[in-house]
């Protein structure tokens, strides 16, 4: 880096390879695919491969059944409408069972944004067609008139701490929880799951639903490195080592990205 | 930019005294008080530009309009309905601006009178400008050529019918102000059903989804690439509209030209690229100078040579070419108008500074940017790049796109990198989880610090190549200019 940026303080270079490797499910890469979230797997990749860690993707389209058992972190992102009512039907029939059966085994899963709404009950699509979810996370949505759309920073509560974590929301959708989950935080910036709640997304065991888009990771290395730590656990029983990694453009981008937040444009 | 308005005050009819009781009407209709009042409020108008360009706060390309509109719902549609060889609509995600410029300039080698619009002015809006701009005798005798803004079209097609609508490409791009594309595929449907049949569609076969908005019609131009040796090896990651819009089965595609442009079909047999009028056959590339291209088209072919490089330049000038054909202008006057444009603001567009060559490539959304990349990638040295990204409003506030870039093939090729704009930091991540080392980067958010940083950085008699957002484009050149390295600019004028 230049001179007027922040230097690193150690160089990133690859620890040994642990021999280990986390396994990532990842949900309908082709249809649910917009906001560009396919950034949040580089950065699982990348900050395991720092660590010494692997990356096993394994890429569930239409049609195809997922085992449950094999798989440490599951991952689907939001599509456009009509790719989202294409994927609803494959994904109650062939993925919804593994997907409870994960989260009750304690699998990590993050689902952003078309991705929460799938993971509910059912979601009232634009244009009042019915489609039904996972039912993954005690929630349902119903879209609305308007968009929610633009910058989102929210208070997360993940692991006992509470950070804040920023991003980007566009959605039609209105996400109201039932009493079997929780907020995954607290808005402070922005819509969140609808226009009246004040919250954000939903956590049930280690399954996070959110509306933020950014991508989310890049940006929240904490956020990215809890849901490390649980897939790790979850096939090693392990987390060690975990060493610390140098997130100085990180931390940049995340305080510009809340100061730009603030600012009208 | 702002989103473009649909709705505005119309001059309230309460305060138009009289009515049209005892006023003498002229044959056309219009009573001499409407006009009268028509010519004052255009009066008021052009004013409210020439006094907003005399406080040095722009250029009054589109607040004479703004104006206008406000002061007279229908004052567009009356001035559009002057124009005596009708009007021009071209319309697109990527290469609206160039393919404009191709047009104008086949035009004026055809001795057309165009009235035209300028590139950042593409809303109702800067429509409405440009017609202001012109006198009674100027649009009796011009066509009108307007480049349009996706989400602005069904309004300016509904002030200013078109005689020939040029539909180009849609691709995914600023969703938090377009929203999703296929909202404005059907938008732009309904848009289309409400056309006069006599209107001609000058479409992208090559793009699945503007190919589907010409299923119905009778007077449709199709355009495409049909050179084999520019097809990419698969569909990109950010490839849209590639599944069949009847039965949404991922269609099948022989060849992909650029993002999900190629030659398609669906699998099933509901639909297929539509044979081509207008075609690109051939293209022969002299690096970043030239291309020669051969068209074929109804009235014959064309041979030109382009001094816009890259494949999205090819598409440009079939649309380009397609568009002439559909006004009825020889191949000669094409072939000429072809040759002689040159790259608009910021579109691979060369400045001279301190010995370098800088070429402005403008990057907005995924597909404009893996085309430029793409451009780059044929320069023979070790590149240099200078990537900018801004999150205002025209360049879109969610900056999450450039994650939808393919940026690593460029990474092999560096020599340099430094990336700025109000969201550097975004950028360099975008990079460091891409593998790019953190020492081998330049973060630098101020434009001026970042252009200096980049110049010295890149040998003399090298290339510096700026992929900017359009605000970042507008920083870019304000610290040009203040430095005496360009001229004063007001987007083309």
């Amino acid at each position: 880096m230049s001179i007027d940026s922040p230097r690193n303080t150690a160089p990133l270079t690859n620890h040994t390879h642990t021999g280990r490797s986390v396994r990532l499910c990842h949900l309908y890469p082709e249809e649910m695919n917009i906001y560009a979230d396919r950034g949040n797997i580089a950065v699982l990749r990348q900050r395991l491969a720092w660590r010494g860690y692997g990356l096993e993707v394994t890429e569930a389209g239409m049609g195809v059944s997922v085992d449950p058992d094999v798989h440490d972190l599951w991952y689907m992102s939001g599509g456009q409408d009509r790719d989202q009512m294409i994927v609803a039907e494959d994904l109650v029939a062939n993925k919804a069972d593994a997907m409870r059966s994960a989260c009750a085994d304690g699998a990590a899963q993050l689902f952003v944004c078309g991705g929460i709404q799938l993971a509910g009950h059912r979601y009232a699509a634009v244009g009042g067609v019915m489609l039904r979810g996972a039912g993954v996370l005690d929630l349902e949505t119903t879209a609305g008139d308007t968009r929610l759309i633009g910058d989102l920073v929210i208070t997360a509560e993940l692991v006992g701490e509470k950070q804040t974590v920023v991003g980007y929301e566009n959605h039609a959708g209105r996400t109201h929880l039932g009493t079997d989950t929780r907020p995954l935080g607290t808005v402070t910036t922005g819509h969140g799951n609808n226009d009246t709640d004040g919250v954000e997304g939903a956590i049930t065991n280690r399954t996070i639903g959110t509306y933020l888009h950014g991508p989310l990771l890049p940006k929240n290395p904490w956020f990215a490195d809890v849901l490390l730590r649980w897939a790790l656990e979850h096939r090693y029983d392990t987390i060690d080592p975990f060493p610390k990694l140098d997130d100085t453009m990180e931390r940049e981008a995340h305080a510009n990205a809340i100061r730009r937040a603030g600012v009208a444009r | 930019m702002v989103p473009p308005t649909h709705e505005w005050t119309p001059f309230p009819s309460s305060v138009v005294p009289g009515g049209a009781e005892g006023v003498r009407r002229r044959r056309d209709g219009a009573t001499e008080y409407d006009q009268a009042v028509r010519a004052a409020v255009e009066f008021l108008a052009r004013s409210a530009g020439t006094v907003s360009r005399r406080l040095g706060r722009g250029g009054g390309t589109t607040l004479p309009g703004v104006v206008l509109l406000k002061l007279r719902a229908d004052g567009t549609t009356d001035l559009a309905a002057e124009l005596g060889h009708g009007a021009v609509h071209i319309s697109a995600t990527n290469g609206k601006t160039t393919t404009t410029r191709m047009i104008s300039s086949g035009l004026r080698a055809a001795n057309r009178p165009s009235v035209s619009n300028t590139a950042g002015a593409n809303l109702l809006s800067g429509v409405t400008s440009a017609l202001l701009a012109t006198t009674e005798v100027e649009r009796a005798g011009s066509v009108g050529l307007f480049e349009v803004d996706e989400a602005a079209l069904p309004a300016v097609v509904k002030h200013a019918p078109p005689k020939v609508l040029t539909l180009m490409n849609l691709f995914r791009d600023q969703l938090d102000r377009y929203g999703e594309l296929e909202t404005l595929v059907e938008i732009w449907r309904q848009m289309i059903t409400g056309l006069d049949p006599q209107t001609a569609l000058v479409l992208n076969a090559d793009d699945p989804a503007i190919a589907s908005l010409g299923a119905d019609r009778q007077n449709v131009v199709w355009f495409g690439v049909n050179d084999t040796s520019v097809a990419l090896a698969e569909l990109g990651h950010a490839a849209d509209s590639v599944r069949c819009r009847i039965c949404t089965t991922p269609l099948r595609y022989s060849q992909v030209t650029l993002g999900h442009l190629g030659r398609w079909s669906c699998p099933t047999g509901d639909a297929t690229r539509p044979t081509l009028d207008v075609a690109v056959t051939a293209i022969a590339t002299d690096g970043l100078e030239s291309q020669t291209l051969t068209i074929t088209t109804p009235a014959g072919e064309i041979t030109s040579t382009l001094s816009l490089p890259g494949v999205h330049n090819a598409y440009n000038a079939a649309a380009a070419t397609a568009t002439l054909i559909a006004l009825g202008v020889e191949p000669a006057a094409i072939s000429a108008g072809l040759a002689a444009t040159d790259a608009a603001f910021g579109r691979a567009e060369r400045v001279k500074v301190q010995g370098r060559d800088v070429v402005l490539m403008l990057a907005k959304n995924p597909t404009g940017a893996n085309t430029n990349i793409r451009t780059a990638l044929t320069h023979p040295n070790p590149l240099h790049v200078l990537v900018m990204l801004n999150d205002r409003t025209a360049d879109g506030q969610d900056v999450s796109w450039i994650w939808d870039v393919d940026y690593e093939p460029l990474l092999p090729r560096l020599a340099q990198l430094t990336v700025s704009g109000d969201r550097a930091w975004d950028m360099a991540l975008r990079f460091r989880y891409a593998g790019v080392d953190d020492a081998a980067m330049h973060v630098h958010p101020d434009p001026a610090a970042a252009i200096d940083a980049a110049i010295d950085a890149t040998p003399a008699g090298e290339t510096l190549f700026v992929l900017p957002t359009y605000t970042s484009m507008l920083d870019l050149r304000a610290v040009l200019t203040a430095r005496g390295l360009t001229a004063a600019f007001w987007e083309d004028q």
